[in-house]
């Protein structure tokens, strides 16, 4: 499905400082409701990161995390069953698992005196049991379940999704009778930097001889688009040799063929219509 | 100049700052950034002053180098300083004061009379290898120049003080203006001396000191000298306070005594020799007097007299190196290597009473005070420059790393090339089977068709048969003593030329002689003494591989014949000669012009082909093959082109050469103003600017260098030629060897440039001024130009075998080094290897060795009887099969044993545990495993070729080629491609077993790294799957969604339905039983999420949507909801379940919110998991126990407290049938709970 460069302007002016909750998404889905889920889930996390990463820093100084400690162990005393940090993070504008992880960190710098390392952190984030507070466990836990933009539950759908849609993406190659080299094979061949897919036989669509396939699954806004060109397509493109190089959202140029729809395989027609569901195929032509 | 090094030495200025003042002022650049930030001001006043002199440093600095070393290497530098001293001052003019110092390359073309005398030059040379210690210096016509110089010994030794010897006034002597009209000291380049003493070209020697205990008419070897361990003993203690710690013995000799010595010595050495004009033979001793009367002077570190100014002048001439502000690389490289292997130091005579200690004066006293100043200083050197050791010749490389003076003083370095050594596999051999057959007769262009007349045709045909006859003839007789090519062949040859009547049947004839001459020649070395047919039967009864060791047997027996020093005068070797003195016999004007036509066309032609590039991205091990290939076209074209311009250069300049000097004044310029009319026979200055901008340099140059190495003394004054020398010293400075980057030259590409440059400035005709004179307009030479991505330049053509074979003085370093092992032996055992002589025994045993060689002579023949295109073909063929051959071998061969790798490697941890042992054990254990399996690829590999090149050869060849050509065509490129591909694989299988095996283990390690449980056998989704389970990704979102309803916080009305519920878990058993879409990560959030979900479905949290009085799940339907969680757990998740999460405190204390409490349904599960196996009552028990450890309300944890006794008081393995129907109703549990 394509979106609009309105459309998406249109909801990404509705997420303007809207904390990243279940209910968050539940108004912008009723706002929304031609959208899929996916689609909207993606565009607010795409949002959503790009305002944290303007504000991350005003939250990370050392007076910030310190106010925000207190004001933790302060509401906690008066109901540790309450959702005091979750409250807390939405009411200083931060995503909840940030927040609780900030906090986490401060109350083992506290209880342990040395500093826990980052692999203590993230295993207890994954695992609140592990933490030895119990009422901050709890905390922790709700912040991170009900947070739909950061935190691991959320890395592993994004996750899941990249990998769900490259079998996709297999498949429709497959299907299409298309020959390939995938990843694990190019990296095989001595690749250092993959896409991917590599077709063997370059092939049309619309006018664009597509070399290569990449499937971002996330939103293709134009910030990342250019994120990515620069990380990784350039680096493609330098070793697949490919003379002159352009690359689009699946074919039509700016930003109105995007692509970030529905979160089932019903709509995969073809190649045709050269995206997939919630995915960016993002093609170098050349 | 001596101010810069001596105020270098008193560390007023740095050595970095000095060397970008040098750098600064050649390459021209604006005075202004003298003063540049990181330069110290200090610094920078005390060189600004100095500021006129700059360009006359680096001569001075190596000028004071050879100087100072005179007393280690007495016999007086063999590598001419090609530094022109004060000369420098005077651009343009032909002949600088060491002109003479080149004289030896006055013998460059000798007049035919002179014949005999060349001809004996070879045979003294060849004695030169069994000479004493004196490294190369005796060699060739260095050794003659010595021989001559030798008897001024006067005169040469006051020049020696007037150059550079009184360094104290050193703007004194270098403004003293040379005094050209002498001629002794600046003697005409090419002249013969007319007889044995007195006016012979002079160059600065080196005054050798002497002692009286020599045996007769040895001079070389009987430098002797008080030991010098004596030294410091019986030096005054007042002397070793001097910076310089003087070292000088007690009792020196004047050097006035000594130059008697020299002198009578001299004169018994003239009475004995038979050929004054070349006395080199009668200089080299024989070895043996070395070994008995003369040891070793052993170097330690321990004993270095002056460190740090050894190591700050080794830092200002390695930075001069590095940054080729000296001409010749490898001359420097060679003096260097000369300072590592001296023997000994000769007793300094001329020590200067009124050194006095404290006097810090730094030129002042001698640099090299002992041997092991020389040793510590030139493995300072060395250590600067290990990237251009490193890629010396695997020969050289295991010299250096096994010179025992490296490793004492330099541990490091000599580690680094043992590394080197080992990892090298640039094996050279200069000896390279010489492939020489007649030009076969050419269709098209040898037909009648193309004469003019009957006649013509047949007198060309006539000629033919005279030049073959003239060149066996040649062949037969040229080696032996006392036969004189003019008086052989010259009136015959003469004869030949005088029929050739018609224009066109010198062009024929012109193309058949270049022809010869390429095909005899351009095969590397090009000096092998077999040519058409010489003894092949004997050859070839050896059999390919015994023909091998027999040309390695042949190249140590000859090798120090293909050079002479360093810088070895431009020759003719081998083949060449006849060449060469056809031209020269013929003297015939048609056959000149022609020749020139003809040459220049084939330059262009292949200057200009446009040769494969390479392409960086993909270092495969297959794409070696490919690449292997082209390189050695690479080799092919460059071989061509440097010999056919060898002889243009030869040809277009020979008629302006002659044994006369140089002209000077205004004959000179009339000269040039008449020269500079004379249009160039090729246009080399446009090639070369065109082979700049395309980034072809390393094509190009080489040959260029050798068309100029022939120049006249005029040629490098004209305008057109200056321009190239110019491009040329551009090109030269700009090659900064440490300097590598994407796009730019490889490094071996520049070293041949660097050696073909350097040895060229080394070229008598080439005035020495113009390398450090140099102020030509800049913009001539653009190195960024707009240039393709990638020219050739930037393609690793250059390999070492090129390398040397262009330019077989680099050879010289290893001489030198073998020398020191082959004189030290007595210490450091047999290090050099015995050749050890093959039995003809086996012979006859072996008749297919025999008949390769025949096979292999058969096959030219056919092909020289065939049309090109049918070789090309083949060829082609051959090299495609080839390549795809070890392609083939690599997905079958290779990835079978990849697989059985892998399985063994499974075992292996298997066995071994979850440890796995330590990964290299295990590579190597599967290694020793699986590489003999390698042997397999030969016979794999032959069976491919033998199966796929017949139809290739087929396929491309016309039809109507007959079916015997067709079959033989075919046969050879089964030959040819399976020689091809069998010498990769047995060189390289085992190599690619090794890289690829060692890749599985690696890959196979880290996925067993993180969870191997996870690893366990994976099922993939039934067969009839059609993968319409819901995503993954889908499935982790909606249960988050759930979680946090349960958690909370959330709005009255939100909640579940318990049939939503149920369709979750409905869903999540179907992805779990489609794999397709499934990630471990994904798996594993899942499980855990199950996990929590049942907590909260014991805990009784979730909140239910639908009738207010409903607001909690009912019992039966958690119970269900728990079934399904256990049999997803028990059936579907193929990874490990975090099921004792459901025991963690945080999610049993959900159970403490909840009133009243109820505890049957998280009894119920507990008894599940136990019942399903899918927790032991052990671990529950554990669990269970750690629980009360935690703070808890004073009730639920009695309540707990009860439960775990409960738990355990409950018989260990019930029977299944009973718990199931216990289900049904209210179980003890509960009752208790609730109570």
């Amino acid at each position: 499905m394509i979106l609009t460069k309105a459309q998406y302007e249109e909801i990404a002016q509705c997420l303007v400082s809207v904390p990243p909750t279940r209910q968050s998404l539940r108004k912008l889905k009723q706002r929304f409701p031609s959208q899929s889920q996916a689609t909207l889930l993606s565009i607010f996390s795409q949002e959503y990161q790009k305002h944290i990463k303007r504000t991350h820093a005003k939250h990370h100084t050392s007076e910030a995390i310190e106010s925000y400690y207190q004001r933790y162990l302060n509401g906690v005393v008066k109901n540790g069953a309450a959702p005091v940090l979750l409250d807390l993070a939405n009411e200083v504008d931060y995503a909840p698992s940030l927040m609780a992880r900030l906090i986490l960190e401060r109350f083992l710098q506290e209880h342990e005196e040395t500093a826990p390392s980052k692999s203590v952190i993230n295993s207890m984030l994954r695992d609140p049991s592990q933490i030895p507070d119990g009422v901050l466990a709890n905390q922790v836990y709700q912040c991170i379940v009900n947070d739909c933009c950061y935190g691991p539950l959320v890395d592993c759908i994004k996750h899941a999704i990249g990998h769900e849609h490259e079998v996709l993406l297999r498949d429709l190659l497959l299907e299409k009778n298309l020959s390939f080299l995938d990843e694990d094979q190019l990296r095989a061949k001595g690749y250092d930097k993959t896409p991917d897919f590599i077709l063997q036989v370059p092939v049309a669509v619309e006018g664009h001889i597509i070399h290569w396939i990449e499937s971002k699954a996330s939103f293709g806004d134009e910030c990342s688009h250019h994120a990515y060109l620069h990380d990784q397509f350039w680096s493609y493109w330098n070793r697949d040799g490919i003379s002159q190089c352009c690359s689009g959202w699946c074919g039509t140029p700016g930003l109105s063929s995007s692509s970030a729809s529905a979160s089932q395989s019903a709509g995969i027609t073809g190649m045709r219509k050269h995206f997939l569901p919630g995915i960016l195929m993002k093609c170098v032509c050349k | 100049m001596a101010a810069v090094l001596e105020s270098l030495l008193r560390e007023e200025v740095s050595v970095a700052a000095v060397v970008r003042w040098i750098a600064r002022s050649t390459r021209g650049s604006e005075v202004t950034a003298l003063t540049r930030p990181q330069d110290n001001p200090g610094e920078a006043a005390a060189l600004s002053s100095l500021r006129p002199l700059r360009k006359e440093f680096v001569p001075f600095l190596l000028n004071f180098l050879r100087e100072q070393s005179s007393r280690v290497l007495p016999q007086g530098p063999p590598t001419p300083a090609k530094a022109p001293g004060a000369s420098a001052a005077l651009p343009g003019r032909p002949g600088g004061p060491s002109r003479g110092s080149r004289g030896a390359r006055s013998q460059l073309f000798p007049p035919t009379e002179a014949a005999s005398t060349a001809a004996e030059a070879p045979l003294a040379r060849r004695g030169g290898r069994r000479r004493g210690p004196g490294p190369a210096r005796e060699r060739g016509g260095r050794g003659l120049e010595e021989g001559v110089s030798g008897e001024n010994l006067p005169g040469a030794g006051g020049r020696r003080l007037r150059g550079s010897g009184s360094p104290s006034r050193p703007s004194l002597t270098l403004s003293d203006p040379p005094n050209l009209s002498n001629l002794e000291e600046f003697p005409p380049v090419g002249s013969v001396p007319p007889g044995p003493a007195g006016t012979k070209p002079s160059r600065r020697i080196n005054p050798t000191p002497v002692s009286e205990e020599r045996s007769l008419s040895k001079p070389k070897t009987c430098f002797t000298s008080p030991p010098i361990s004596c030294v410091p003993s019986s030096q005054p203690s007042a002397l070793d306070t001097s910076p310089w710690g003087l070292g000088l013995p007690p009792g020196c000799r004047s050097l006035q005594e000594e130059r008697e010595m020299l002198r009578k010595e001299r004169s018994k050495q003239l009475q004995q020799s038979p050929t004054p004009t070349c006395p080199t033979p009668e200089l080299g001793s024989p070895l043996p007097s070395r070994a008995g009367s003369l040891t070793d002077e052993p170097a330690d570190p321990a004993r270095v007299s002056s460190r740090q100014r050894l190591e700050l002048v080794a830092l200002v001439y390695s930075s001069c190196i590095a940054e080729n502000l000296v001409p010749n690389l490898f001359l420097e490289l060679f003096f260097v290597f000369q300072l590592l292997t001296a023997r000994r130091m000769v007793t300094a005579k001329d020590s200067d009473p009124e050194l006095s200690p404290g006097v810090l004066d730094s030129l002042e006293s001698p640099l090299f005070q002992s041997i092991h100043d020389c040793v510590f200083f030139a493995v300072q050197v060395l250590e600067c420059h290990f990237q251009v050791l490193s890629n010396l010749d695997k020969g050289t490389l295991k010299l250096l790393a096994e010179n025992e003076r490296l490793l004492c003083f330099s541990p490091a370095l000599q580690g680094r090339l043992r590394a080197a050594y080992e990892g090298s596999v640039a094996k050279v051999s200069l000896a390279m089977p010489p492939s020489a057959q007649a030009v076969s007769f050419q269709p098209e262009t040898d037909n009648r068709a193309n004469f003019s007349s009957d006649r013509a045709f047949h007198t060309f045909k006539k000629q033919r048969d005279v030049f073959y006859e003239v060149l066996r003839e040649w062949e037969d007789h040229h080696e032996e003593p006392g036969w004189d090519f003019e008086k052989g062949l010259g009136s015959r040859i003469r004869a030949m030329m005088g029929q050739l009547s018609a224009a066109c049947s010198h062009s024929h004839f012109v193309r058949l002689f270049q022809k010869q001459l390429l095909q005899m020649c351009q095969s590397p070395g090009g000096a092998g003494g077999t040519v058409l047919g010489e003894a092949p039967d004997v050859l070839s009864m050896l059999g390919a591989d015994k023909l091998g060791r027999l040309w390695r047997l042949q190249e140590r027996l000859m090798a120090p014949q293909s050079s002479g020093g360093p810088c070895p005068p431009p020759t003719f070797p081998g083949c060449q000669g006849f060449f060469r003195d056809f031209i020269l016999s013929a003297s015939s004007f048609q056959f000149n012009q022609h020749l020139m036509d003809s040459l220049s066309l084939k330059i262009r032609e292949l200057n200009g082909l446009a040769l494969p590039q390479h392409e960086p991205s993909d270092e495969d091990g297959e794409s070696d093959v490919d690449w292997q290939g082209e390189r050695r076209q690479f080799a092919v074209v460059l071989l061509s082109l440097r010999l056919l311009a060898k002889f243009l250069g030869f040809v277009a300049f020979l008629p302006y050469r002659g044994p006369e000097p140089p002209p000077t004044g205004e004959l000179q310029d009339s000269i040039l103003a008449l020269r500079s009319q004379v249009p160039p026979v090729l246009d080399v200055r446009t090639l070369l600017q065109r082979g700049l901008q395309a980034r072809r340099a390393v094509l190009t140059v080489p040959w260029l260098v050798e068309f100029l190495s022939f120049a006249d003394h005029v040629v490098p004054l004209l305008d057109y030629y200056r321009d190239i020398f110019i491009l040329l010293l551009r090109l030269h400075r700009s090659l900064v060897l440490s300097q590598e980057s994407e796009g730019k030259m490889c490094f071996l590409n520049k070293l041949l440039l660097l050696a073909v440059l350097g040895w060229l400035f080394q070229i008598p005709t080439v005035p020495e001024d113009l390398f450090f004179l140099e102020e030509g307009p800049s913009d001539a030479f653009e190195v960024d130009t707009v240039a393709p991505e990638h020219g050739l330049d930037a393609a690793p053509v250059v390999d070492q075998q090129l390398l040397y074979t262009c330019c077989p003085y680099i050879g010289e370093l290893r001489k030198l080094l073998a020398l020191w092992v082959s004189g030290s032996s007595g210490r450091s055992g047999g290090f050099m290897r015995k050749i050890t002589p093959t039995t003809t025994t086996g012979l006859g045993a072996q008749p297919s060795q025999t008949s390769q060689g025949l096979q292999a002579r058969l096959a030219q023949a056919f092909f020289h009887n065939q049309p090109p295109s049918l070789r090309r073909t083949v060829e082609f063929v051959a090299e495609r099969i080839g390549s795809n051959c070890v392609k083939h071998i690599k997905a079958t061969l290779v990835a079978d044993l990849v697989r059985q790798a892998e399985s063994l490697l499974q075992e292996q941890l298997v066995t071994q545990g979850e440890e796995g042992g330590d990964p290299a054990q295990l590579l190597e254990i599967l290694c020793s495993q699986l590489c003999p399996h390698g042997a397999q690829a030969l016979a794999l590999g032959r069976e491919f070729c033998q199966r796929k090149s017949p139809g290739a050869v087929r396929a491309l060849l016309p039809e109507e080629t007959p079916a015997a050509v067709l079959s033989s065509a075919e046969n050879i490129a089964v030959g040819l491609a399976t020689e091809k591909a069998c010498a990769w694989l047995s060189a390289n299988i085992t190599a690619l077993i090794r890289r690829e095996v060692k890749a599985a283990v690696s890959r196979t390690l880290r996925a067993q790294g993180p969870e191997p449980a996870a690893r366990g056998e994976r099922r993939g989704c039934s067969r009839a799957c059609e993968h319409h389970a819901p995503l993954p990704s889908h499935l982790i979102s909606e249960i988050k969604d759930v979680l946090s309803l349960a958690v909370g916080p959330r709005d009255p009305d939100e909640g579940v339905s318990p049939e939503h519920l149920e369709q979750l878990l409905g869903q999540l058993g179907q992805t779990l039983r489609c794999r397709q879409f499934l990630c471990p990560p994904a798996e594993q959030h899942l499980a855990k999420c199950s996990v929590e979900l049942a907590s909260l479905l014991v805990a009784d949290q979730i909140p239910i949507l639908g009738p207010p009085a409903q607001y909690r799940l009912e019992r039966g339907q958690a119970r269900r909801l728990l079934h399904m969680l256990l049999s997803l757990w028990k059936e579907d998740f193929q990874g490990p379940v975090p099921l004792q999460l459901l025991l963690s405190p945080r999610n049993v204390g959900l159970l403490a919110d909840t009133r009243p409490r109820e505890w049957d349904l998280l009894l119920f599960l507990l008894r599940e998991l136990v019942e399903k196996g899918l927790m032991g009552r052990m671990e529950i028990e554990a669990c269970l126990g750690s629980l009360h450890q935690a703070q808890w309300p004073g009730d639920f944890a009695e309540e707990l407290a009860t439960l775990s006794n409960l738990f355990l008081a409950e018989p260990p393995l019930p029977e299944p049938q009973l718990r199931a129907c216990e289900l049904v109703q209210p179980n003890r549990g509960t009752v208790l709970a609730q109570s």
